[in-house]
C-alpha cells in the first residue's frame, strides 16, 4: 500500500486536530461573557444603524456543537482519518494489497485470505463474501443444469435477463437488438454459431472480430465500388450488373478465404456471411465501401472473470432463448 | 427606517447600481437556461438537434450565469454597498472599481460565447479556459483591493462582522479559483489540469465544495448580517455567536470537499476526513441563520407587512434546511443511497433557489429604493407575488427532487432473491419523469417572479425622484 511519508501524515494529522480542537476552545472561551457588557445590552457599536447585542449562545446549539466535535474525534479514533493512523477497528474500504500486476484472480484470494487471517475489516471483501454465500448456492443450481433443460426453465430465464439487463444492454441493446457495430441477438444470424456452447464460449471468452482494411488484399482504390456493388448483388439487391462482375473478380483475390466461396461467411473466425441481408456496420453502398477501405475490428469482451462462468451459463440460456422461442 | 447617510459621507453607488441590475438581468437569463435544460430531461427534442444547444453545453452555461454571474454580482453589489456604509467611507480606487464591473460583465460574456460553443476545461464550475481564468484572477485581485482598501480606510473603530463573511469569501476565492485552474494550455482555447487522477478530483472538489462554502455561503451570510438587522429595523441578535460560527465556519468548511468523492479512488483517510468536518460543520452552519432569525425577535408582526423581509426570513429558513441536510449527505451510509442521484440537485437548489437566490433578492428590493433616492420598490404588491412565486417554485423543485432523488436510490440498489439488481438504470430514468415535469413547473414559477422583478426594478428606477415614499410602519 502506498502511504504517504511520514512528514505529511504528521503534518495533516497536527492540522486536524489543532482545527477540532480549536472549534472547541473557541467555544469554550465564548460561552464564557468576557466582554464587559452585560448580557442582553448592546456591545455598544453601531454600524450604518445596527447595533449588536450581546446575547449569550443558545444551549441546545452549544450542545449540538460539542456532540458533533466528540462524534467527530470518537470517529477519527475509530477509523482512519488522521494521515496513516488505521484506526481502532482495523476498518478499509477495500484490500489495498490486491495488485493487477500478476493476474488478478490468485494476487486477490490471497490477499483476501490474508486480510481475514490478520482479523482486517475489509468492507468490500466482506460484501462480496457475504453476498456470494447468499446467492451462491442459486446460481451453482443453475450450473449444475445442462443447457438444454435450463432454456425450458422460465425461472431462470428471467434471471439472466436481468443480468443481460445489467451487463449486456450497454452494446446489445435493453432488447437484444444490437446496434450499429454491435450484433442483434434475436435475429438466428450468428457471426460464430448459435449453439447453447458456442454462445456460452462467446460470452465466457470474447470474441475479436477483425477484418484488415482490404481484407490485407492488393486491392486498388479503384477496385472499391466493384466490390461494394459485388457485395449488394450477393445480399440479393438491385444492382449494376456489370459493376458487380469487376467486382466478383476482386472478390476472387482473396475475400472468399474468410467469407468463403459461396460468400456465407465462416464461423470459426467469426467472418459474416455476406448473402443474407444483414449488416453488422451498415448495408449502404457508402457503409460497404467504408468496411472494405478501412477494415473493421469488433470486441465483445471476456466475461468470465467479470461474472463468472455460473453466471455465463445462466446468460447463455437467456440469450439462446431469444432467437429460439 | 433610515436611510439618511451619516456625516454627509458621498458614497460611490455608481457600481453599485451597476451591479444591482446587473443582478437581476443575469438571474433571469441563468435561470431560463436552467428552465430549458430543465425541459429537456423531459422533451430532449429541445435540443433542436443544435450542438450549442445540447444539454452538455448548456448545463455549465446555466451554473455559470447563476453562480459568477446573478451569485457574484449580487455579492459584487451588496459588498460595495455594505462596506461603504459600514465603514461609513468612500470606496476606495473608485477607478479600479469601475474596471471590476466591466471586467466582470466581459467575463460573464465571454462564458456565454464559449460555453456554447463547447470551450471548456470539463472542471466542473471551473469550466472557463485558461485566458478566461487569468482574467477571472486579475478582476477577483481588484475587487480584494477595493475592498480591503475601503477596510483599511474606514471610519468606524470596528469592522462589521457583515465585512469579515465578504472578506473571508474574497480570499478564499482567490486561493481556490487559482489552485484549482492551474493547468497546462496546448492552444488558445485548451488546456489541461496540472493534477492527475485522484488529486484532480480532490483539487476539484476542493474547489468545488468552497465555491458553495465561501461564495455562495459566506458571501451570502455578509449580505444577510446587513439587510437583516437593516430591514428589521433591530440589532443583531448575539455578537458573540457570530464570532464562533464565523471563526468556526471557515475553518471547518475548507475540509468537506471529499464528501463529493465518497467510496471513490479517493484515500480511505481523506474520506473520513472530509465527513467529519461535514458534520462538525452543521453548528457553526447553524449559526447564521439563529442571528439571522432572532434578530427577528420583537419585530415579528413586520412579516405580516413587509414582502422583502419575508424573503429574507424564508431564505434563511431553506438556508437552516440546507445546511442540515448537508452534513447528514456527507454521512457515508446516506451518501451511499444520495450519492449521482437527484436528491443531490435538490439539494443544491434548496440552497441555490431557497437560500442564495432569495436573500439576494430580498436584499435587492431594500438596495434599489435606496440607490435611486426612494423610500420603496414601485409596488410593493408585486413584491409579495415575487415572493409566492419564489417560494412555491423553490418547494416544488425540491421536493420533485427528493421524491426522485430517493426513489433512484432505492431502485439503484434493489436486489432480487437472485442477487440480481431488480431494474435498469434507463428503468430508473422512466420512472423520474413525473418529477422531472414538477420541477421544471418549479422553475417555470421561479423565473417567472424574475419577470415580475424585473419589471418593478425598471418601474422604480424610472420614477421620478423621491416619488416613491416609504409606507408608513404598521
Amino acid at each position: 500500500m502506498a502511504l504517504m511519508t511520514d512528514f505529511w501524515s504528521i503534518w495533516i494529522s497536527v492540522l486536524t486536530i489543532v482545527v477540532i480542537a480549536g472549534c472547541f476552545i473557541l467555544l469554550k472561551l465564548v460561552s464564557k461573557n468576557t466582554t464587559g457588557v452585560e448580557e442582553g445590552e448592546s456591545m455598544g457599536h453601531s454600524f450604518d444603524g445596527i447595533e449588536e447585542l450581546n446575547n449569550p449562545l443558545p444551549k441546545w446549539w452549544s450542545y449540538m456543537f460539542y456532540i458533533t466535535i466528540v462524534f467527530g474525534v470518537v470517529y477519527l479514533a475509530l477509523y482512519p482519518g488522521l494521515g496513516n493512523y488505521k484506526g481502532l477497528l482495523g476498518w478499509s474500504s477495500s484490500n489495498q494489497s490486491i495488485g493487477t500486476e500478476n493476474g488478478i484472480k490468485a494476487d486477490s484470494v490471497a490477499a483476501i485470505e490474508l486480510a481475514a487471517k490478520e482479523g482486517r475489516w475489509v468492507q468490500y471483501d466482506q460484501e462480496v463474501k457475504r453476498a456470494d454465500e447468499k446467492f451462491g448456492p442459486i446460481f451453482k443450481a443453475y450450473a449444475e443444469t445442462p443447457l438444454e433443460e435450463l432454456v425450458k426453465n422460465e425461472e431462470a430465464l428471467k434471471v439472466g435477463g436481468r443480468l443481460f439487463l445489467q451487463n449486456c444492454s450497454q452494446c446489445h441493446g435493453s432488447d437484444a437488438r444490437g446496434s450499429k457495430g454491435f450484433p442483434n441477438l434475436t435475429d438466428n444470424d450468428w457471426l460464430y454459431g448459435g449453439e447453447l456452447a458456442t454462445i456460452k464460449t462467446s460470452i465466457l471468452n470474447g470474441r475479436h472480430g477483425m477484418m484488415p482494411p482490404k481484407g490485407g488484399l492488393p486491392i486498388e482504390d479503384s477496385e472499391i465500388k466493384g466490390l461494394a456493388e459485388y457485395v449488394t448483388k450477393l445480399a440479393g439487391r438491385d444492382h449494376d450488373e456489370a459493376l458487380a462482375a469487376q467486382g466478383q473478380a476482386s472478390f476472387m483475390k482473396g475475400c472468399f478465404a474468410c467469407h468463403g466461396m459461396d460468400a456465407t461467411g465462416n464461423k470459426f473466425m467469426g467472418a459474416p456471411n455476406l448473402t443474407n441481408n444483414v449488416w453488422l456496420y451498415g448495408g449502404s453502398r457508402g457503409a460497404i465501401e467504408q468496411s472494405i477501405i478501412n477494415g473493421r475490428s469488433g470486441v465483445m469482451p471476456a466475461w468470465k472473470d467479470v461474472l463468472g462462468e455460473e453466471k455465463v451459463h445462466v446468460i447463455t440460456a437467456y440469450v439462446y432463448s431469444l432467437s429460439n422461442k | 427606517m433610515n436611510h439618511s447617510q451619516p456625516q454627509g459621507a458621498d458614497y460611490n453607488y455608481t457600481v453599485v447600481r451597476q451591479f444591482a441590475l446587473t443582478t437581476v438581468l443575469w438571474g433571469i437569463i441563468g435561470m431560463s437556461v436552467g428552465v430549458l435544460i430543465a425541459a429537456q430531461l423531459i422533451w430532449p427534442q429541445l435540443n433542436f438537434d443544435t450542438p450549442w444547444l445540447t444539454y452538455s453545453r448548456l448545463r455549465p452555461l446555466h451554473t455559470n450565469a447563476v453562480i459568477f454571474a446573478f451569485g457574484t454580482s449580487a455579492l459584487f453589489a451588496t459588498s460595495y454597498y455594505i462596506v461603504q456604509r459600514t465603514c461609513q467611507t468612500k470606496l476606495f480606487a473608485p477607478k479600479i472599481a469601475a474596471f471590476t464591473f466591466w471586467g466582470w460583465q466581459a467575463i460573464i460574456l465571454s462564458a456565454v460565447i464559449t460555453l456554447p460553443l463547447g470551450i471548456t476545461s470539463g472542471k466542473e464550475y471551473a469550466e472557463l479556459e485558461w485566458p478566461i481564468d487569468i482574467a477571472i484572477t486579475l478582476v477577483w485581485v481588484c475587487y480584494a483591493v477595493v475592498f480591503f482598501g475601503t477596510i483599511i480606510k474606514r471610519t468606524t473603530s470596528h469592522i462589521y462582522v457583515a465585512n469579515w463573511f465578504f472578506g473571508a469569501f474574497i480570499i478564499t476565492v482567490a486561493v481556490l479559483h487559482i489552485v484549482n485552474s492551474m493547468a497546462v494550455p496546448v492552444s488558445l482555447w485548451k488546456s489541461y489540469s496540472l493534477y492527475a487522477g485522484a488529486v484532480d478530483a480532490m483539487v476539484q472538489w476542493w474547489y468545488g465544495h468552497n465555491a458553495v462554502g465561501f461564495l455562495l455561503t459566506a458571501g451570502f451570510l455578509g449580505m444577510m448580517y446587513y439587510f437583516v438587522p437593516k430591514q428589521a429595523g433591530r440589532p443583531v441578535y448575539s455578537y458573540r455567536l457570530s464570532i464562533v460560527h464565523f471563526w468556526a465556519l471557515i475553518a471547518l468548511y475548507i475540509w468537506a470537499g471529499p464528501h463529493h468523492l465518497h467510496y471513490t479512488a479517493l484515500p480511505d483517510w481523506t474520506q473520513s476526513l472530509g465527513m467529519v468536518m461535514s458534520l462538525i460543520l452543521f453548528a457553526p452552519s447553524w449559526g447564521g441563520m439563529i442571528n439571522g432569525i432572532m434578530t427577528l425577535s420583537g419585530a415579528w408582526h413586520k412579516l405580516r407587512t413587509d414582502p422583502v423581509l419575508r424573503f429574507l426570513v424564508v431564505s434563511l429558513s431553506f438556508y437552516g434546511m440546507s445546511t442540515f441536510e448537508g452534513p447528514m449527505m456527507a454521512i457515508k451510509t446516506v451518501n451511499a443511497l444520495s450519492h449521482y442521484t437527484d436528491w443531490t440537485v435538490g439539494h443544491v437548489h434548496s440552497g441555490a433557489l431557497g437560500w442564495v437566490a432569495m436573500v439576494s433578492i430580498g436584499s435587492l428590493y431594500h438596495l434599489i429604493p435606496v440607490l435611486y433616492g426612494h423610500g420603496r420598490m414601485y409596488s410593493s404588491n408585486l413584491v409579495n407575488v415575487h415572493f409566492w412565486l419564489a417560494t412555491i417554485g423553490t418547494v416544488l423543485y425540491i421536493v420533485s427532487m427528493w421524491i426522485s432523488g430517493v426513489m433512484q436510490g432505492l431502485m439503484w440498489r434493489a436486489v432480487n432473491s437472485d442477487g440480481t439488481l431488480t431494474y435498469s438504470f434507463v428503468e430508473s430514468i422512466e420512472a423520474s419523469y413525473p418529477f422531472y415535469f414538477v420541477r421544471f413547473l418549479g422553475g417555470c414559477f421561479f423565473v417567472t417572479g424574475m419577470l415580475i422583478m424585473a419589471y418593478n426594478v425598471f418601474k422604480t428606477v424610472k420614477a421620478p425622484k423621491e416619488s416613491l415614499p416609504a409606507l408608513a410602519e404598521a
